[in-house]
């Protein structure tokens, strides 16, 4: 188990639903997965009816992490937030402002700036935000209730490009450190795991596998076995080897 | 009969015409859940879609849950 804004969640694995396709791969994964929260993205209703993405999530009784995905600037980021928490009822936002189109990396400005107003305004705030520790020190002391660095960019699947950095943001926040964007298979997975990350949030690389609800079940265990790999305490890492079978005793022949 | 546009797409709307009959006409529930509105780039309240009239020039954003990362 492990708290995020208060919130007990027995799962370390936050689910993208961006990129399944369709509703019935989506839930085969969700469920695969075993996760209890995913996100969702606010977009213009489709002519007769807002569809059965919330029923797909009613179903596997999950709860509901809005996005701002595609926002450019705060004042963007901060209206779509107070229009997800008025479709979804809920104050917790998984704050995107993107700053680039091709790497879709974030506006470290504005996102610290939406991340103050938003937290003013009552919200649960997790910032997507850069592999960055002292940005992810100033989401923090802003109030966000966790810090979201990316591996790499969004959909990339190059992994976790930077994995030192991981490390000091995970040692310059209190907050929970949650791996998002740039997971391509479950070895990145449980290397956030092992770097000490709290939880992993991934979309496009269970959604877009050959097999997502494989590849679901694939990234809940390396997620598992990622912390647990944290929590037992490594070896050290040697230029030599070690032998692990007793010299004494060792016949002569 | 005022003309506004909804989701980006011009139309018109008979006199005195609220979020809410707005609503019903698109998704067939004056209160579909899952929904937000905007008018004018500003978020309205669910409790106040039944009071909010439209008026010429109006921007209407109606907006619900899609897969996204």
């Amino acid at each position: 188990m492990w708290q995020l804004a208060g919130q007990q969640l027995g799962s370390r694995l936050i689910l993208g639903t961006g990129g399944a396709g369709s509703p019935q791969a989506l839930e085969r994964a969700i469920v695969a997965s075993g996760t209890e929260l995913v996100t969702v993205a606010l977009r213009r209703i489709d002519a007769g009816g807002p569809g059965g993405l919330l029923d797909v999530i009613e179903r596997c009784g999950v709860r509901v992490l809005p996005n701002t995905a595609g926002c450019y600037t705060a004042t963007e980021a901060v209206k779509l937030a107070h229009l997800a928490r008025e479709a979804f009822e809920t104050g917790w936002v998984k704050l995107e402002v993107i700053g680039d189109e091709r790497t879709l990396l974030p506006d470290a400005v504005e996102l610290l700036a939406a991340t103050e107003q938003l937290v003013a305004d009552g919200f649960t705030v997790l910032p997507y935000t850069n592999d960055d520790p002292v940005l992810a020190r100033r989401l923090a002391d802003a109030g966000a209730a966790a810090v979201m660095p990316a591996g790499a960019p969004i959909g990339s699947g190059l992994g976790i490009t930077n994995p030192h950095h991981i490390r000091l943001i995970r040692q310059s926040v209190e907050v929970p450190v949650v791996l998002d964007a740039g997971i391509g298979t479950a070895s990145d997975a449980a290397l956030a795991m092992e770097l000490g990350c709290d939880a992993v949030l991934l979309a496009s690389a269970v959604t877009r596998a050959a097999d997502p609800a494989g590849m679901a079940e694939a990234m809940r265990y390396a997620v598992a076995a990622g912390r647990l790999a944290y929590e037992s305490g490594r070896i050290p890492k040697r230029f030599y080897a070690l032998a692990s079978t007793v010299d004494e005793g060792r016949p002569e022949l | 009969m005022p003309d506004v546009s909804v989701n980006g797409s011009p139309a018109r709307v008979p006199a005195g015409h609220t979020v809410a009959d707005l609503l019903r006409a698109a998704t067939g529930s004056p209160a579909p859940r899952g929904v937000a509105v905007a008018l004018n780039g500003t978020v309205v309240r669910r409790a106040d879609w039944p009071t909010t009239g439209l008026s010429e020039g109006d921007r209407v954003e109606v907006l619900t849950a899609k897969q996204g990362g």
